[in-house]
C-alpha cells in the first residue's frame, strides 16, 4: 500500500480551500475599507483613517462614531449568522437550516424589542443583547428538542415558519402596546435588519458575544462530523451527542442574539454561504464553520454596500437585500432536495 | 474464559416494554460470532446496549473483563468499533474523509490527518476492494459501493471488538462473501467480531458461534449445526431449511426452504 500516492488529491482538495480562504479575506478587507468609505460626506481614505485614529475634528466623529461601527458591525454580524448556518446545518444534517429559516432570529428580535421599549434597556445596557439572546434560545430550545426526535426538513422548516409568525406577531403587539409614534417603521426595521446609525456600543457588544459563539460552536464542530455517520454511530466513535447538540444550539443562540440585537433580524445569510462554500471546503461541518464566518462577514458587508448605494437616504433595509437573495436560493434548493429524494 | 464482551443477565426495555429479557452470552476474542433471529427479536438492542446507549434495567456487561460503567467514553470508542444498521453518509463526504471518521477515537482534539492516520484509512479501504474511490464523494458511489465504504469506517478504528449491524445488506453475492473473509480476516487478528445477519446460509458458512435471539430472549447458541437444528428453525423463524455439506469440508450451509 502506498501511503505518498493517496497524499496529493488531499492536497488538491487542500489547495482549493486554501485559495478559497485567500478569497475570503481579501473580499473581507476590501468590502471592510469600502463600507468604511462610504457616506455622504466625501472625506477620503486617509483623512478617514487620520480622523479614526485621532478621534479629532468632523472626520474623527464621522470615523469613530458614524464609520466604524457600520463597517465592523456588518462583519461580527455575518460571521455570527455565517457560522450559525453552517452548524445548524451540521446538527440537522440538512441544508435548509439556518438561523433565519429556524424561526431564531425571530425570535432573538422579539426579545431585543421587548427590551427597549419596556425600557428595560434603559436600565441596564446589558438587558438589551441578554433579551435578544434569551428570545434566541427560546427557538433554538425548540430546535434543540427536534434535533432530539431526529426531526426531517419538513418539521424543521414548519417550525422555523410558525416561530418565525408567532414572534412577529408578538413584536407587533408589543411595538403597539409600547405607543412609540414610529412604532411601524421600527417594527419593519426589527423585522428586515438595517445597520443604520449604529453605535459603537453596539460593536461592543455584539462583537465579544458573537465571537464567543462562535468558539463555542467550533468547540463541537469534531462531534458535527461524527454525527454525518448517524448518532448512534456518532456515540461509538466517543462523542457526547447531547453535549454536542446543547453547545450548537447555545452558541448559536449566543452569536444570532448578539447580531440581532444590533442589527434586527437579518436571514439567509447563514442559508447561502455554507452552501456557497461546500464547493471549496467540501462537506465536512467542521471545515465550514470558520469559512461560513468569514463569507457571512464578506457578505452582510457587501449588503449593507449595495443598500446605500441603492438608496443612499437609508430608506432600504440591509434583510431586504439578503431576502431578495436568499429567499429564491431556499425556494432552489427545496426543488433541488426534492428531485434528489 | 471471560469473553471480550459478556453479558450475564441482561435485560433491558423501552418505557414498559421488554426489549431483551434475561440475557446471558459472550462474545470471544478471536471468533466471528453471527446473531441471527426475526425482525424485532432484539438484535440491534443487544448492540445498543453493549455500546452504553441504552442501559440494562438488570444484569452486567463487561467490554474486555471490564464492567461497561466503568469505561470513559474515550476508551469505549477504541474498546469497540460499530457499523449500525442501514447506516449512510448524511453528507457526500469524499470516502475517504468518511473512513478518516473511524480514527476520531485515537486522534487528538483538532489535530490534522497525519499522514499514519491516511495511511490506516487507505488500509482499511484496500481491504474492503474500495481503495479505487478513495477520492469519490459519496453521492457518487451506488449503494454497495457506499456499504464498502461505510464498512471500511468501522474497520479503520482497529478496535479488539467490531459489532456490525446487518452488513451484508445491499451487498452483491460475491462482496456478501468477501464481507465474511474480511470479519475472518479481523478475527484472525484477534478481534472479537459480532454480525447481525438475516441470511442465515452465510451464518452458518462463515461464523464460528451463533446467537438466536427470538423476542428478546435467547433461543439458542452454539456452533453453527447445533444452534440452527430443524427443531430451532422451525420454533423461532418458523421455516424448515436444507442442511447442505460443504464438499470440501467446511461447514454445511443452512438454506431456508419453506414455510411451515
Amino acid at each position: 500500500m502506498d501511503a505518498s500516492a493517496t497524499i496529493p488529491q488531499v492536497d488538491n482538495a487542500t489547495k482549493r480551500a486554501r485559495v478559497a480562504t485567500v478569497v475570503l479575506l481579501l473580499s473581507l478587507v476590501v468590502s471592510f475599507l469600502v463600507s468604511f468609505l462610504l457616506g455622504p460626506s466625501n472625506l477620503s481614505l486617509a483623512d478617514l483613517f487620520a480622523g479614526l485614529l485621532s478621534g479629532h475634528g468632523a472626520a474623527g466623529v464621522i470615523a469613530r462614531e458614524l464609520r466604524l461601527p457600520r463597517a465592523a458591525l456588518a462583519l461580527v454580524i455575518g460571521a455570527a449568522l455565517g457560522a450559525s448556518g453552517a452548524a445548524l446545518q451540521g446538527l440537522f444534517r440538512n441544508p435548509l437550516a439556518e438561523p433565519g429559516v429556524t424561526g431564531v432570529t425571530s425570535t432573538a428580535g422579539l426579545g431585543a424589542v421587548i427590551a427597549l421599549y419596556f425600557g428595560l434597556a434603559a436600565s441596564s445596557a446589558f438587558l438589551l443583547p441578554a433579551f435578544a439572546v434569551g428570545g434566541a434560545l427560546v427557538s433554538a430550545g425548540v430546535l434543540y428538542l427536534l434535533s432530539r426526535g431526529g426531526a426531517g426538513a419538513m418539521a424543521l422548516v414548519l417550525a422555523g415558519v410558525a416561530m418565525a409568525s408567532f414572534a412577529t406577531a408578538l413584536t407587533a403587539l408589543a411595538l403597539s402596546f409600547a405607543q412609540n409614534p414610529y412604532a411601524m417603521s421600527e417594527m419593519v426595521r426589527w423585522m428586515m435588519g438595517s445597520l443604520n446609525d449604529r453605535t459603537l456600543f453596539d460593536l461592543a457588544f455584539a462583537a465579544p458575544l458573537s465571537i464567543a459563539g462562535i468558539v463555542v460552536l467550533l468547540t463541537a464542530s469534531r462531534g458535527l462530523d461524527a454525527l454525518t455517520l448517524g448518532e448512534e454511530a456518532a456515540h461509538s466513535l466517543g462523542i457526547d451527542v447531547g453535549f454536542v447538540r446543547s453547545r450548537i444550539v447555545f452558541g448559536v443562540a449566543l452569536a444570532t442574539g448578539a447580531a440581532t440585537a444590533a442589527a434586527g433580524a437579518v436571514s439567509f445569510v447563514g442559508l447561502v454561504v455554507p452552501h456557497v462554500l461546500r464547493r471549496f471546503y467540501g462537506y465536512e461541518p467542521s471545515r465550514l464553520i470558520l469559512p461560513s464566518a468569514l463569507g457571512g462577514a464578506v457578505l452582510v458587508a457587501a449588503a449593507d454596500i449595495a443598500v446605500r448605494l441603492i438608496a443612499p437616504d437609508g430608506q432600504l433595509l440591509l434583510g431586504v437585500v439578503t431576502a431578495m437573495l436568499g429567499a429564491p436560493f431556499f425556494l432552489w434548493l427545496i426543488l433541488r432536495l426534492r428531485s434528489e429524494s | 474464559m471471560t469473553a471480550a464482551l459478556e453479558f450475564r443477565a441482561v435485560s433491558t426495555s423501552y418505557g414498559s416494554r421488554a426489549v431483551l429479557s434475561d440475557i446471558s452470552t459472550g462474545f470471544a476474542a478471536g471468533r466471528v460470532t453471527g446473531i441471527v433471529g426475526p425482525n424485532g427479536a432484539g438484535k440491534t438492542t443487544l448492540f445498543c446496549a453493549a455500546l452504553g446507549l441504552l442501559k440494562p434495567s438488570s444484569g452486567t456487561i463487561d467490554v474486555l473483563a471490564k464492567p461497561l460503567a466503568r469505561w470513559s467514553r474515550e476508551g469505549l470508542a477504541r474498546a469497540i468499533a460499530y457499523l449500525p444498521q442501514g447506516s449512510d453518509a448524511h453528507w457526500p463526504l469524499q470516502a475517504r474523509q468518511l473512513v478518516a471518521l473511524g480514527r476520531l477515537p485515537h486522534r487528538a482534539r483538532f489535530a490534522a490527518l497525519s499522514a499514519g492516520v491516511l495511511a490506516a484509512v487507505d488500509e482499511a479501504l484496500r481491504r474492503c476492494d474500495a481503495l479505487q474511490f478513495a477520492a469519490r464523494r459519496m453521492d457518487e458511489l451506488s449503494a454497495g459501493e457506499r456499504a464498502r465504504v461505510l464498512f471500511a469506517r468501522a474497520l479503520a478504528t482497529a478496535a479488539p471488538l467490531f459489532l456490525a449491524d446487518e452488513p451484508a445488506a445491499y451487498l452483491d453475492p460475491a462482496h456478501q462473501l468477501r464481507l465474511m473473509e474480511l470479519l475472518r480476516e479481523e478475527a484472525g487478528r484477534g478481534t472479537a467480531v459480532a454480525v447481525t445477519l438475516h441470511d442465515l446460509a452465510l451464518a452458518s458458512r462463515h461464523c464460528d458461534e451463533i446467537v438466536v435471539l427470538d423476542k428478546g430472549r435467547l433461543a439458542g447458541q452454539g456452533a453453527p449445526q447445533d444452534a440452527l437444528s430443524d427443531a430451532l428453525l422451525a420454533r423461532v423463524f418458523g421455516v424448515a431449511a436444507l442442511h447442505t455439506p460443504d464438499p470440501s469440508g467446511g461447514r454445511a450451509a443452512v438454506t431456508p426452504w419453506r414455510r411451515l
